[in-house]
């Protein structure tokens, strides 16, 4: 039997975000990855390069009637509308279940009013589990989900503004992608003091039943996810590099590490997974897989010489 | 809660329209729970991009296809044909693979020995009705109640039969067993027992006539819902129902694949016209 002498070295996937820093840039979407606990029993919470909850108010909130998504080609649209738990119980029973893993805790908020954004901050920013915040302002499903902030650049510098008042955490701001012009919204959001951005959310769609001539959301229009929006995102997030100075983490349609990679060498240093965590809950751990081999079979020893890589 | 790679063992059409798939799944005769459903993925590539959602008709075990291996577990799911997931399963063979999530949600409580059962199943609500059956019959009487439109979706009737179940079949047009709803069937049987709990599969229409039947004379009654989910496991709040004391102020969505896909009857929100988006046949699959 012959034995291999030479060790594999395996390339370092570590990445640094806003001082935080990650084991490796996959992280899940908010919004598909419920509080963690509902993936636990599918992947090890301690491989990922962060945790992010499901945006979470100052207020428990219902969310929209049923039907709340639907199919479409190579993706779905949804009209969740925010349904989440609200900041009391997220702290006192989803919290502690977070604080087992030895991995970074993001957790997404939203608010109606800026007001209502800086308190929630300010009660965010007590808890030391939490490593940083990311600010929903871009959320489509509801009247104040924060769209109405994310699609106004002077709206978004102040209500950035107000929440960077409240909390010395890294600030990550997530933008929307139903904007004219992304570099605008961008730059007012670096300028109010966000430490990261994060993009895209979900683009607005809208799906009609053709024998009843419903929509087939409730909500009537929903935000549209999945593959079939990954383009999109990969030229918004090109476009957002070259217009800012903080780091990017790369959102849209990813479900393989060849699309993670896409993402990376445009100039986001990280990634967060969304629809394709529904579609396998062990998506993340074989896009960490698939990532490593890649760096191997091409001989790249640290993955932070792919980001930003990109030759035009 | 497992995710398995594996591959279809067969693909049979039952009844028109009606397909039962025999599917390798390791396990499942252990763990899986009447009631208790599978995250399907039809193959794995795109389309479509989500799983779809099947209760488990039965689990067992066959012959190995060689002398001194062990035998081969399997589940079977019945489907009908209704959207663009179960057209390409419909053309699936022994050998192709797919993915199975499961066994998922929460199964039927089976209630106390010394009383009837009675099981409504309404076209292929049937399905996790049968696994069901199997338990009940060791310890109770058991009944099945079986209805559909016309004779196509009257399946698996003599299945149950073979469980020692006595079977009553109806359809809308008359063209197998009494002409008429599942429903009045129902209520003549509940005239003659008043032991009795009822476990109910179907579209919401029949599941809500069988509540209010139920409610009227008292008799518990578990229901099986199905409802559009993306994930299965209560991430993407899609298939939320409401639970009875919902109200705007305090909110009670239950998710349909954790807190289900059985409920008791007391746990939902009767009056909720929006529980109806919960079907118990088909939807967009």
């Amino acid at each position: 039997m012959i034995k291999r002498k030479e060790k594999i070295i395996r390339p370092k996937m570590a990445v640094e975000i806003a001082g935080i820093k990650l084991r490796n840039p996959i992280m899940p979407a908010s919004g598909t990855f419920g509080y963690g606990e509902e993936y636990a029993p599918y992947l090890d919470l301690n491989s990922l390069g962060a945790i992010v909850t499901k945006g979470l108010s100052l207020k428990p909130k219902a969310g929209n009637s049923t039907p709340r998504i639907c199919e479409t080609v190579s993706g779905m649209l949804n009209a969740i509308g925010l349904q989440n738990v609200g900041v009391d119980v997220f702290i006192k029973h989803k919290m502690p279940f977070l604080e087992q893993f030895d991995t970074p805790v993001i957790v997404n908020f939203f608010g109606n009013t800026p007001e209502e954004y800086a308190e929630l901050t300010g009660r965010l920013d007590d808890i030391p589990g939490v490593a940083a915040l990311e600010m929903n302002i871009s959320c489509p499903n509801v009247k104040h989900g924060g769209i109405v902030f994310g699609i106004d650049p002077q709206a978004v510098f102040a209500v950035v503004s107000q929440v960077r008042k409240k909390t010395t955490k890294p600030l990550i701001v997530k933008l929307t992608p139903n904007v004219t012009d992304i570099q605008v919204t961008a730059k007012a959001a670096e300028e109010a003091g966000a430490d990261a951005l994060s993009l895209i959310n979900t683009l607005t769609g809208m799906a009609v039943d053709v024998k009843t001539r419903r929509p087939r959301l409730a909500n009537t229009i929903g935000g549209l996810s999945g593959p079939a929006i990954r383009p999109i995102a990969v030229r918004l997030v090109h476009q957002v590099v070259q217009a800012v100075n903080i780091p990017v983490i790369g959102i849209g349609g990813i479900s393989r590490a060849l699309d993670a990679l896409e993402f990376l060498i445009v100039g986001a240093t990280a990634v967060q997974v969304g629809t394709a965590n529904f579609v396998d809950p062990n998506a993340m751990t074989t896009i960490l897989q698939e990532l490593e081999d890649f760096c191997l079979a091409e001989g790249i020893e640290d993955i932070n010489e792919l980001i930003g890589s990109l030759e035009i | 809660m497992k995710n398995h790679k594996t591959i279809v063992l067969s693909n049979q059409e039952i009844s028109p329209g009606y397909y039962r798939m025999r599917i390798l799944a390791p396990d499942y005769n252990k763990h899986a729970q009447p009631g208790q459903f599978v995250m399907f993925r039809v193959q794995r590539a795109l389309p479509p991009l989500l799983r779809r959602p099947f209760g488990i008709f039965r689990a067992g075990f066959m012959p190995a296809d060689c002398d001194s291996m062990p035998p081969k577990e399997f589940i079977e799911i019945i489907y009908k044909v209704v959207g663009s997931g179960t057209e390409i399963m419909q053309r699936l063979h022994y050998g192709d693979p797919v993915e199975l999530l499961g066994p998922l949600g929460r199964g039927f409580e089976y209630g106390a020995s010394d009383e009837e059962k009675i099981l409504v199943g309404g076209g292929i609500g049937l399905v996790p009705l049968y696994m069901l059956a199997e338990k009940l019959v060791e310890k109770s009487k058991v009944r099945l109640l079986m209805g559909g439109r016309t004779r196509d979706d009257i399946i698996t009737v003599t299945e149950f039969e073979r469980l020692g179940v006595e079977t009553y079949v109806s359809t809308e047009d008359g063209s197998l067993g009494e002409a008429g709803l599942v429903t009045q069937v129902l209520e003549s049987k509940l005239r003659e027992n008043n032991k009795v709990t009822v476990f109910a599969c179907g579209p919401m229409p029949m599941i809500e006539a069988v509540q209010k039947i139920c409610k009227r004379s008292a008799t518990p009654l578990q229901v099986s819902l199905e409802a559009l989910m993306a994930c299965g496991v209560g991430a993407c709040l899609g298939c939320v129902v409401k639970g009875s004391g919902h109200t705007d102020a305090q909110p009670s969505y239950l998710c349909t694949c954790k807190v289900g896909p059985v409920f008791q009857s007391d746990q939902l929100d009767w009056g909720a016209s929006e529980n109806r988006g919960a079907d118990s046949c088909g939807g967009c699959r």
